[in-house]
């Protein structure tokens, strides 16, 4: 059980990996390249998880009564939660103006270059 | 590359990374352990700024440069994604048709509008206390925006988002994140250094700079993401197709050797 959850991290990590690679449509691909980040988020929380602990919050919780999950690896994939949105937006806009230019999604018909 | 060769490469590619990965997994801290040395320290510096959320002390207080980082590549992806996504030469803006909505949609979406604008508000205003922050009240906000879209349709939400207004909020939120930073500098401290008074714990005062730069980073999160919502929605409802084009699904074109290619841009 000990390594179990860093090995799903790992595992949905070449499953996006097999659809990037065997995708043929680019909306397709983008999808995929979102599930390799979550596999990100899976690795960090793993690594940040206590047993027995909660929320890194201390609204309602007493200081040192209980102990909380690491909160870095928490804020970390906030940042990756961020910048994986930035990511999958630009690249769809990027979609937008090929799919208009070339007429298609499929990046094995995209053959020459264009202005 | 033929598909066959491309999947044998992928599976040789997938077994390297699937057995340095699977060799590496035993060495790491193992996992629901009690030893996190930097999450032990990170809630000891965040009780003595006296913030309760200890992630949104770790975001605005020990790792502020790195926000400021988020947070600029946020703006620039904004940025980047308008100059992408704006009118071509050859590209014609057709109004949008007016849509009818189901009556109880109307009354959902007039009744959660405001609900769903103050939740965001909300969020983003105590995300030094309970969970959320800048960057989840911020997409509360935008999002409920765009229930103007689903209750009614695209032309209310037009009017219901000033896009030139937000533009300019949004660049203006990017800097003031900068500016508090500066401000840091200023008062004899370092840059995005937490200098002002600490307050009382668990109160919305609390937290020094964090709650100031969770309204910085809430309104750019909200103003730029209405933004890049608003081109996506354009290329959707408004854009036509440019000419010669085919329609969704046809196949790979080729234009015509006769086609004038000056239309490109």
């Amino acid at each position: 059980m000990g390594v179990l959850p860093f090995l799903a991290a790992g595992w949905v990590l070449l499953t996006a990996l097999y659809g990037l690679v065997t995708s043929r449509n680019l909306i397709h691909a983008i999808g995929c390249l979102a599930v390799a980040q979550s596999s990100t988020y899976l690795m960090l929380l793993g690594v940040g998880y206590r047993r027995g602990a909660t929320a890194p919050v201390y609204g309602d919780l007493e200081p040192g009564s209980r102990p909380v999950v690491d909160p870095v690896v928490q804020a970390l994939t906030l940042t990756d939660i961020v910048v994986g949105a930035t990511a999958t937006a630009l690249l769809l806009a990027l979609t937008i103006q090929l799919r208009k230019r070339h007429g298609t999604v499929d990046p094995q018909a995209l053959t020459a270059l264009k202005g | 590359m033929r598909d066959r060769t491309r999947l044998l490469l992928l599976g040789c590619a997938c077994a390297v990374i699937a057995g340095f990965f699977t060799a590496a997994c035993p060495r790491l801290p193992a996992f629901g352990t009690d030893l996190h040395r930097y999450g032990d320290r990170a809630v000891a510096a965040a009780l003595a700024h006296q913030t309760a959320n200890v992630v949104s002390s770790v975001n605005f207080d020990l790792r502020a440069l790195d926000t400021l980082g988020e947070e600029t590549i946020l703006f620039v992806t904004v940025l980047a994604s308008t100059l992408l996504l704006r009118l071509a030469r050859d590209e014609r803006k057709a109004p949008p048709r007016s849509e009818r909505a189901l009556p109880t949609t109307r009354l959902f979406g007039a009744v959660l509008l405001p609900v769903a604008l103050v939740v965001g508000v909300y969020v983003v205003a105590h995300g030094q206390l309970t969970p959320g922050g800048g960057f989840q009240g911020g997409v509360v906000l935008a999002t409920a925006l765009h229930l103007a879209y689903l209750a009614a349709d695209y032309r209310v939400l037009e009017r219901v988002r000033p896009l030139e207004a937000l533009d300019v909020t949004d660049a203006l939120a990017a800097v003031s994140f900068t500016a508090l930073g500066l401000a840091g500098l200023a008062a004899g401290g370092a840059f995005l250094e937490n200098v002002l008074p600490f307050g009382t714990f668990n109160q919305i005062t609390s937290g020094g700079l964090v709650p100031l730069l969770n309204v910085a980073v809430g309104v750019e999160v909200g103003s730029g993401l209405i933004v890049l919502l608003a081109h996506f929605l354009d290329q959707a409802v408004e854009i036509t197709e440019p000419d010669g084009h085919p329609h969704p699904g046809g196949r790979p074109h080729r234009r015509p050797a006769t086609a004038p290619q000056e239309d490109e841009n």
